[in-house]
C-alpha cells in the first residue's frame, strides 16, 4: 500500500516533469501564497514577541507620566519664566488618591555634566524616590541602592550605570569615590547594570537610560532646586519643573488601563494645560495588535487572492491534463482501474503540484521575512506552525481544484477515450 | 464441442447507438457461446459491429439488450465498478494501435495491471521481466514506447495483457497496423499462447491470419452471418 503510493507519488512527479515550465508556472499563485502566509506569520510574530520585550522592559503594571511644556507655550506668546509640569502634589494625590497602587515614583531629571579626575561625561541626574528600584529593576554590579536615610538625610550620594562608570571610573568596582555632578561633590555608593535601548524600539522610552545618575530626590531638590536654567546663544531661559516624570505601579496589569483613565481624570482637575504626558506600556500591546490585524489582512488578502488564483491555475492545467491525456485515461480504464483509481491519480498530481507549490513558497516565506529584518530593521520569527500551516494549506488547495478534474478524468467513457487521438 | 468448457456465453445480445433521432443498431441480436481455449478469429466488413462485440465481450461497454456470461457469471447486469474488476483480473487486452502509455517505460507499462492490482514492487517487476522476456523484449525494459518499432510496441502490449494471467484474451486488430512480417511474429506469439491454454478471440481483417484460428465468426450488419469452425 505504502510502497503503492509511493510509486504513484514517482509516476505522478514523472508526467508533471514531462511539462517542466507548465507546471512550474502553474504553482506561481501558491508559491506566492504560501509565501505571503508564511511572511506574513514570521513578522506579526516577530512584532508581538518584540512588543512583549518591551513591556516586560517597561514594566507591564506601570503607566508613566511625562512633564511637557504645554502647547501655548511652545509657541506665539513665550512665557520668560514657564512654570509647567507635574509638582509634588500630583504624585501625592496619585499615591494616596486611588486603589490597587503598589508604588508611586517621583523623578527629577536634569543634565549635568559629571566629573572625575580628568574624565567628563554629560549625565541625566535623576533625583528620585528609593522605590525606583522596586519599580525599574535593574541588576546591581557593586555597592547598593540609595536608601531612606539618604533620603532623608538629604545625603549627597548617586549610583551610577555601568555606563557612566566606566566612562568615569577607571575601576568599576572603585565605591567610595567622589564625583562632581555639576558643582556638586558627590560620594559614588553603588553602580547599576542597565542595557542599551532595544533596536527600533517605538516612540515609548524606557525610564533608565544608560546615561544616567540617581541620587535622592530630596538630595536634588535641596542641591539644583526646581529652576532649570538652559544657557543658550543669546538668553538664558529659565523654567521651573517640580517633576520631570512619575512612575506609577499599580498592583497587578488589569488595574493597569483603567487606572490609567482615573489617573488623567484627576491631572486634568488640576492643570489648567495639558502639560503633561502619559504613556501606558500595556497600550503598545493594543498597538501592536492594531498594526498586526491591519497587516494581516493586507497580507492574508494577497494570500487568499493567491491561494484561490492558484488553486484555479491548477484547476485549470488539471483540466487540460485530462483531455490531453483522454486516451492514457482510456488505456487505464481498459486495463481495469476503477474510477476510484483514476481520481486518486488525478488528486496525486494536483497535490504533487500544490505542495511543490508550498515548498517553494515557504523557501520564500523564509528568505522574505530575514530581507525585512535586515532592512526594515524589524525582528521576525517564523513560528513552526506556520510551516505545517502551510503545508496543509497546500495539499487542501490540491485536493479541492484537484478534485473537479479527477473527478472529469473518472467519468470518460473507456471506449470513447480510447477512440480519442 | 459438449466435453468444452464455455468461457463466454452471449444471448440474443443487441447494443443501439442513438444519434439524434437517428438509431444505430451496431449489434442486433447475437448469440455466441466461445469455448474455453479456443482461438476465435471475428471478420466482417467495416462498420459490421466487430469492435462493438469485443468491447462488450471484455467488459468495456454494456448491451443494451440480452445477457452475456463470463465464467458462469452475469455481466450484463455489473456496476462499472463491478466491470472494471472483471477487466482487471480475468481479460487480457490488446489493440490496433497498441494503447502502450507513452510516459512510462515498457516494464512500467507491462506492470500497470499488476500496481492496480496491488501487487508488491519485487514481485510486480519479476513478472515484467519474465514477461518480456516471454516476448523476446527483456533488453527494452527500460525503454520508452516511442524508442521501439512497431511490433515491439505491440509485443509490449501483449506482455502487458498477459501480466494479470487472464483465461481470455481479446485483440482488436493486433496486426492492422503492422507489415506482415511483423505481423506474423505477432501472430506467433497470440498462437503459442493459445497453445499454452488461452482463449483467444480476435478481430481481424486478413482472412490468413484467420487461417489460423479454431473457428471463425463472420458478422454482417451487426449479426454473425457464417461460423465456421
Ligand atoms: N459510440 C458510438 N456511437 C454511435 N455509433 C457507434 C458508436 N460506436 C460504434 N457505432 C456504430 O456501430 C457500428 C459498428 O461499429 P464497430 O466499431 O463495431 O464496427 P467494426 O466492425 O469494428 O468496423 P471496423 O472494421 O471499421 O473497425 C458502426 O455503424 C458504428 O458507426
Ligand atoms: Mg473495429
Amino acid at each position: 500500500m505504502n510502497s503503492r503510493l509511493i510509486e504513484e507519488i514517482a509516476t505522478g512527479f514523472k508526467t508533471l516533469w514531462l511539462h517542466k515550465l507548465r507546471s512550474l508556472l502553474t504553482i506561481l499563485g501558491i508559491v506566492f501564497g504560501v509565501g505571503s502566509v508564511v511572511a506574513m506569520l514570521a513578522i506579526g510574530e516577530g512584532a508581538s514577541q518584540q512588543t512583549l520585550e518591551q513591556i516586560k522592559r517597561l514594566g507591564s503594571s506601570n503607566i508613566m507620566i511625562r512633564s511637557i511644556k504645554s502647547e501655548d507655550e511652545n509657541q506665539g506668546n513665550r512665557v520668560r519664566f514657564p512654570i509647567y509640569g507635574l509638582t509634588y502634589e500630583d504624585a501625592l494625590r496619585i499615591e494616596f488618591g486611588f486603589e490597587g497602587i503598589k508604588n508611586v515614583v517621583s523623578m527629577k531629571t536634569l543634565e549635568k555634566e559629571a566629573r572625575l579626575g580628568r574624565n567628563r561625561i554629560n549625565l541625566r541626574i535623576v533625583g528620585t524616590t528609593t522605590n525606583w528600584f522596586d519599580v525599574v529593576t535593574r541588576p546591581l554590579l557593586a555597592g547598593r541602592i540609595l536608601s531612606r536615610e539618604d533620603s532623608l538625610e538629604r545625603k549627597n550620594v548617586c549610583v551610577l550605570t555601568r555606563y557612566g562608570a566606566n566612562k568615569l571610573l577607571a575601576n568599576e568596582a572603585t565605591i567610595g569615590q567622589q564625583v562632581y555632578l555639576g558643582s556638586n561633590v558627590f560620594e559614588v555608593v553603588g553602580i547599576l547594570n542597565t542595557e542599551d535601548q532595544l533596536a527600533g524600539s517605538s516612540s515609548m522610552q524606557s525610564p533608565d537610560q544608560p546615561i544616567d545618575a540617581y541620587i535622592p530626590l530630596t538630595t536634588a531638590q535641596a542641591v539644583f532646586g526646581d529652576i532649570a536654567v538652559v544657557n543658550t546663544s543669546n538668553s538664558r531661559d529659565r523654567s521651573l519643573v517640580e517633576l520631570h516624570q512619575i512612575i506609577v505601579q499599580l498592583e497587578n496589569s488589569d488595574l493597569v488601563l483603567s487606572g490609567a483613565k482615573s489617573i488623567l481624570r484627576t491631572l486634568k482637575m488640576f492643570h489648567t494645560t495639558k502639560d503633561y504626558e502619559m504613556d501606558v506600556p500595556l497600550e503598545l500591546l493594543k498597538q501592536t495588535e492594531k498594526t498586526k490585524r491591519t497587516f494581516n489582512t493586507v497580507l492574508g488578502s494577497i494570500a487568499g487572492i493567491s491561494l484561490i488564483v492558484g488553486g484555479i491555475g491548477i484547476m485549470n492545467i488539471m483540466l487540460a491534463s485530462v483531455t490531453e491525456r483522454t486516451k492514457e485515461i482510456g488505456i487505464r480504464r481498459a486495463i481495469g482501474a476503477t474510477r476510484k483509481m483514476i481520481i486518486r491519480q488525478f488528486l496525486i498530481e494536483a497535490v504533487i503540484l500544490t505542495i511543490t507549490g508550498g515548498l517553494i513558497g515557504i523557501g520564500f516565506g523564509v528568505v522574505v521575512p530575514s530581507v525585512v529584518e535586515y532592512f526594515a530593521k524589524m525582528p521576525t520569527k517564523i513560528p513552526l506552525y506556520s510551516i505545517v500551516l502551510s503545508l496543509g494549506i497546500s495539499v487542501f488547495i490540491g485536493v479541492i481544484f484537484g478534485l473537479y478534474p479527477a473527478w472529469k478524468a473518472a467519468q470518460l467513457d473507456p471506449i470513447e477515450s480510447l477512440r480519442h487521438q | 464441442m459438449k466435453d468444452k468448457k464455455i468461457v463466454v456465453e452471449l444471448s440474443e445480445v443487441t447494443k443501439r447507438y442513438q444519434i439524434g433521432t437517428n438509431v444505430v443498431h451496431a449489434l442486433s441480436g447475437v448469440s455466441y457461446a466461445f469455448e474455453s481455449g479456443c482461438f476465435c478469429s471475428i471478420q466482417g466488413q467495416s462498420g459490421s459491429g466487430k469492435s462493438t462485440m469485443l468491447n462488450l465481450l471484455g467488459c468495456l461497454d454494456s448491451p443494451t439488450s440480452g445477457s452475456y456470461f463470463l465464467n458462469g457469471q452475469d455481466v450484463s447486469k455489473m456496476d462499472d465498478e463491478q466491470l472494471s474488476a472483471v477487466r482487471l483480473s480475468h481479460i487480457g487486452f490488446i489493440f490496433q494501435s497498441f494503447h502502450l502509455i507513452p510516459q512510462l517505460t515498457v516494464s512500467q507499462n507491462i506492470q500497470l495491471p499488476l500496481s492496480y492490482l496491488g501487487w508488491n514492487k519485487d514481485k510486480s517487476e519479476d513478472r515484467a521481466r519474465e514477461l518480456a522476456t516471454l516476448v523476446d523484449l527483456k533488453d527494452r525494459m527500460d525503454h520508452r514506447p516511442v524508442e521501439l518499432s512497431g511490433g515491439q510496441q505491440q509485443r509490449v502490449a501483449i506482455a502487458r495483457s498477459l501480466a494479470n494471467n487472464p483465461k481470455l484474451i481479446l485483440a482488436d486488430e493486433p496486426t492492422g497496423n503492422l507489415d506482415s512480417a511483423t505481423g506474423g511474429q505477432v501472430m506467433e506469439v497470440l498462437l503459442e499462447l493459445n497453445r499454452q491454454g488461452k482463449t483467444i478471440i480476435m478481430v481481424t481483417h486478413t482472412s490468413e491470419i484467420a487461417a489460423h484460428a479454431t473457428s471463425a465468426i463472420h458478422m454482417l450488419d451487426g449479426k454473425i452471418d457464417r461460423i465456421k469452425s
